[in-house]
């Protein structure tokens, strides 16, 4: 096939929506959803502020199999309040890595696989936001010891807040490069610290800090994958069979803090940062394209 | 006596004394019903290396120190009887906002810290965090999220919140007297303590105390209170559990626990 047939032949991962996603990750005709838009699990909190509720809460589980073997999907959709964070949207994802670290304590490994594309807090549930978020951090150290828990940062939303802390807590972080990843949104810099700190209009210059691109050549993702539903799936099952990971990236202390000590805080920059910033670990063989790198 | 010290570090030096390890992360032990404890707060850093990280906030620097401070602990512990408390004195304004910070990863060092608190929980240390100033957001998410249980002095200045008011209103396009008067009504949306504590998030909320300019009976009753729930903690499951189980949780996260209650059964369903 020639580039323009390969191009053709893609599926966008981006374009589909959470369910669909979750569809797209697991084994074919193996996806059952846990706590459906029939369960009616809605946010408490947004009717009292007259926002209108959707019945998933915005969060899809789904339970399946990845390559044969036991998988739950949990996947954000970023069609609903922009993916943010609520009681029951938090919960649902904390709850279900809870269920699978008893599976995995009980000897029936679970592979969780988590599709962010959020915000962080959903601010009209703020302190509650912020308290699930905590438990999902917490769910997603407890069981990164048992098995990989993977991350996928698609786009177009990207993750940010207290959930790019979940991501960086994944054993596996997979991007793409329409996907970006950090802790503040780029406005919220811009109204915190001012245009001449950041100027968020520029698309060019914040990907080049926080897409995926830059974060899979500086280490702080694993894998760089084309917006191609079956090549994230292959992704996701590579990393899952890869098994546990030790140390995670987020308990290199001594590497990081080395690493930080050598930057100048006066010229740093994505350029600069990538001659030093090197990949921290292999990902699933075969399955890593840093095309651009 | 406040006058150019932080929350953070007349509260640490109350506890624990001088610090052995220079600003931004104070790291020193004190005694707790007995036994000793290692306690740690974010304070102000004037000589920063990152400019936008000077105050009380969680930065770069301080994310991964937090981290090696307790992992630190917690490989001097590795082969005690018995793992000692960590506490974690918060006052934390918010993460620190810039393009330096983001650039080099500020999601992966405030992870690290979150990693650091939520395994020295997982492997037996009594986690308490004891919130006398702010606890921001990303930065309270840092340094005192990931406790087994939290306790906050019922004080002017302090709060919990996901994003400080004036953001917050901009973000939900409303002015900050409609923020505030929807936190009256909707518990999760308030700024104020007494509101967080209806959450059943919090162990103990201590009244009576001068956050500023602390007394000596102040800082004893805030001992007794920090060494009784490390007790509470070395009873429960390391997990955060504790959280859901309070009358205040029962009513104000009737959702987080609907969730848990549905979801089991249909997990197990095949």
């Amino acid at each position: 096939m020639s580039a323009y047939d390969v191009f053709l032949e893609r599926r966008s991962f981006i374009e589909l929506g959470a369910r669909e996603r979750a569809r797209a990750i697991l084994d074919e005709g193996s996806m059952r959803e846990l706590l459906g838009p029939f369960d009616h699990l809605e946010s408490p909190w947004l009717p009292l502020q007259d926002i209108v509720c959707q019945a998933d809460d915005g969060v899809i589980i789904a339970k399946g199999t990845l390559a044969g073997h036991a998988a739950v999907v949990l996947a954000i959709e970023s069609a609903f309040q922009g993916g943010s964070i609520g009681e029951v949207s938090g919960t649902k994802i904390a709850a279900t890595l809870e269920l699978a670290l008893r599976e995995c304590e009980a000897g029936r490994p679970v592979w969780p696989v988590i599709l962010f594309e959020t915000g962080g807090v959903r601010l009209q549930e703020a302190n509650l936001g912020l308290a699930v978020i905590a438990e999902i951090q917490s769910a997603i150290v407890a069981l990164r010891r048992h098995v990989p828990v993977v991350g996928v940062i698609a786009g177009m939303v990207g993750c940010f807040g207290g959930m790019s802390l979940a991501a960086a807590l994944c054993s596996y972080l997979i991007m793409t490069r329409q996907g970006r990843l950090g802790m503040n949104g780029p406005e919220v810099i811009e109204q915190e610290a001012g245009i001449q700190e950041l100027d968020s209009g520029d698309r060019r210059l914040i990907w080049s800090l926080i897409g995926g691109e830059q974060r899979a050549a500086t280490g702080l993702a694993d894998a760089l994958i084309e917006d191609d539903a079956q090549q994230i799936a292959e992704a996701v099952r590579a990393a899952c069979a890869h098994g546990p990971v030790a140390p995670a990236r987020s308990e290199q202390v001594e590497k990081y803090l080395k690493l930080l000590d050598a930057v100048d805080p006066a010229t740093i920059d994505s350029t600069s940062m990538r001659l030093s910033w090197q990949p921290a670990h292999a990902a699933a063989p075969g399955h890593v394209t840093q095309e651009g790198v | 006596m406040s006058a150019n010290r932080s929350r953070g570090e007349i509260w640490f030096e109350a506890l624990a004394g001088k610090s052995l390890e220079p600003a931004p992360i104070l790291s020193g032990s004190g005694m707790l019903g007995g036994e000793s404890a290692q306690f740690i707060a974010v304070v102000p850093d004037a000589h920063q290396r990152f400019p936008r990280a000077t105050t009380n906030v969680v930065g770069l620097e301080q994310g991964w120190l937090l981290a090696k401070t307790v992992r630190a602990t917690m490989i001097a512990d590795s082969h005690a009887a018995e793992r000692r408390p960590i506490v974690a004195v918060v006052d934390v304004a918010s993460q620190a906002y810039g393009r330096r910070e983001e650039t080099l990863g500020l999601h992966l060092a405030c992870a690290a810290a979150v990693d650091a608190y939520a395994s020295a929980r997982l492997v037996g240390h009594p986690v308490i965090a004891l919130i006398v100033g702010p606890a921001m957001s990303g930065a309270f998410l840092a340094h005192g999220y990931q406790a087994n249980r939290i306790v906050a002095l019922d004080a002017p200045g302090t709060l919990v919140h996901a994003m400080g008011r004036e953001a917050a209103a901009r973000v939900t396009r409303r002015s900050v007297e409609e923020l505030d008067a929807l936190g009256e009504t909707i518990i999760p949306m308030s700024y104020s303590m007494k509101a967080f504590d209806q959450l059943g998030l919090l162990h103990r909320l201590i009244h009576d105390i001068d956050a500023d300019a602390p007394t000596a009976a102040n800082i004893e009753t805030v001992r007794e209170v920090l060494a009784a729930a490390v007790a509470d903690a070395r009873q429960g499951p390391p997990d955060l559990s504790s959280r859901l189980s309070s009358p205040q949780a029962q009513k104000n996260r009737a959702a987080s626990i609907e969730v848990r209650r549905r979801l089991a059964p249909q997990w197990q369903d095949n």
